[in-house]
């Protein structure tokens, strides 16, 4: 099987995060509204109470709720596995409609590594389900003041995929200014925009994604423009030539908070001109999240590979690495190797030389067998 | 699956892949047992630094061997550094200084 079949065979699982009282489930409701997305089954994360306003829902049986519009809703009444693992075979049973996609809800407070570690370890679940987007949303009224106070708040955003700003009729322009500001300094690679009346967009938000061969390349585009765009060159901030290593002047430039649950974290890119050696590039990968695992909040790709004529695309959340892609073509006529890292505490400087060991490395012992 | 991942059944992100040419297929002429013996060697260069050694384990697992007679057996290449850790009671850290110029100065004394 192909890995463009296996992808179109797997369901996509989008997981839905964001703060408490940030707007999750209202925006769910209005992607869900969309006839696109009726065929959506819903797990919510919550103890307790069902978080989706009750005019959308109504109880079919134990655990299992079905959308007016036709979705199907079932709390997460044990751990994830389990209930992922009963929705699939209830579907599969025909007890439950034929749902084409998952979205999972988490509460405020969840951290969602873990749901993403569920979608990409569990051998049963990743053989049914695939992770789609990560959609985070931020209350413009709040937003900045649970990113100062909440480190799970400034998680959230970090490793989303689809950054959406709620209450935007609620908040001042400068204050939301300054929070899309703030978001994009966090995960420049995501796509941020604000819910407000009709601009939402849920094909955006849950379909066009990364593991999706219709949209993959448009993704992969993104980020390239994100590098380009948000984050610092560091060709421009190299001091002379040669081998010296890259300086980042936009860690002085802005001000330090200590304070600030994200004032440690910042977004860099590394762009590498000779192709790198995919076993020395594994086997520092690996390495590197087991020391760094906790601070490596997410590592976005595209890799120029030694022998490989196509990009290869690669994807971490922490420590969880999603199984690399490869595009059909070069985005455009630059070939370089490109590395994105929202990271906490480590050194754009570190980390490029210590890929740079890795590689060289590689280059030295490779003989064929 | 790739054919020149370590062994058919292995999901290892950096074992497997969809694409025939994933690890450079045709002009690395790599095999797959090449592929696994190649990473064997990668590992050794790092693992060397903290006096430990990896070895191939009939295509399927790793071992893990210390210098006093230790050993242990492991499935895939991210289960080799926790392991390693273990062994040797500290961290194994690819950014640290010590480290990188050791590798460093290893590829320069290859040429």
């Amino acid at each position: 099987m192909s890995e463009s079949d296996r992808e179109i065979r797997l369901l996509p699982v989008n997981v839905l995060t964001g703060f408490l009282g940030s707007g999750k489930t209202t925006l769910l409701g209005r992607m869900l509204a969309s006839p696109a997305f009726a065929e959506t089954a819903v797990l919510i994360n919550e103890f307790g109470e069902v978080g989706l306003d009750h005019h959308l829902i109504e109880q079919v049986d134990e655990g299992v709720l079905l959308l007016r519009s036709g979705c199907i809703c079932c709390t997460i009444r044990s751990d994830l596995q389990d209930s992922l693992r009963d929705l699939y075979s209830r579907r599969a049973r025909g007890q439950i409609p034929q749902f084409k996609r998952l979205v999972i809800e988490t509460t405020g407070l969840a951290d969602p590594v873990p749901i993403v570690s569920t979608l990409l370890s569990d051998p049963v679940i990743c053989n049914h389900f695939r992770l789609g987007n990560i959609i985070c949303t931020v209350d413009a009224v709040n937003g900045a003041g649970q990113l100062d106070r909440q480190p799970e708040s400034v998680k959230q955003a970090a490793i989303a995929d689809r950054l959406v700003v709620t209450k935007v009729d609620l908040a001042a322009r400068g204050r939301i200014a300054a929070l899309r500001a703030r978001l994009k300094r966090l995960n420049p690679a995501a796509v941020l925009s604000e819910a407000d009346n009709a601009a939402i967009d849920p094909e955006l938000l849950l379909a066009q994604d990364l593991h999706d061969p219709a949209h993959k390349a448009a993704e992969v585009a993104r980020w390239l423009e994100a590098e380009a765009s948000e984050l610092p060159d560091p060709r421009r901030s190299r001091r002379g030539a040669g081998n010296e290593q890259a300086h980042d002047h936009s860690a002085h430039d802005r001000p330090a908070d200590v304070n600030r649950h994200d004032a440690d974290i910042s977004a860099f890119a590394l762009t590498f001109d000779r192709p790198l050696d995919w076993t020395a590039f594994g086997i520092w990968l690996s390495m590197l999240l087991q020391a760094h695992g906790e601070d490596v909040l997410r590592v976005k790709g595209l890799l120029n590979v030694v022998d490989v004529a196509t990009p290869v695309v690669v994807h971490a959340v922490q420590h969880l690495i999603h199984p690399p892609l490869h595009l059909p073509r070069w985005p455009s006529a630059d070939r370089r190797s490109r590395l994105v890292f929202i990271a906490r505490g480590l050194s754009r400087e570190s980390v490029e030389r210590s890929l740079n060991a890795f590689n060289r490395l590689g280059d030295r012992l490779h003989e064929p067998v | 699956m790739c054919g020149l991942c370590g062994v058919l059944g292995a999901t290892h992100w950096s074992d497997s892949h969809a694409s025939p040419e994933a690890f450079g297929d045709g002009a690395g002429g790599r095999t797959r047992r090449g592929e696994r013996l190649y990473r064997v060697r990668l590992v050794n260069e790092v693992l060397q630094g903290f006096a430990l050694d990896l070895s191939d384990f009939q295509g399927t697992s790793f071992v893990v061997s210390s210098r006093t007679g230790r050993s242990e057996m492991v499935g895939d290449l991210m289960a080799v550094w926790p392991t390693a850790e273990q062994m040797i009671g500290r961290k194994l850290d690819p950014l640290d200084p010590e480290v990188v110029t050791r590798l460093e100065q290893a590829v320069d004394a290859r040429g």
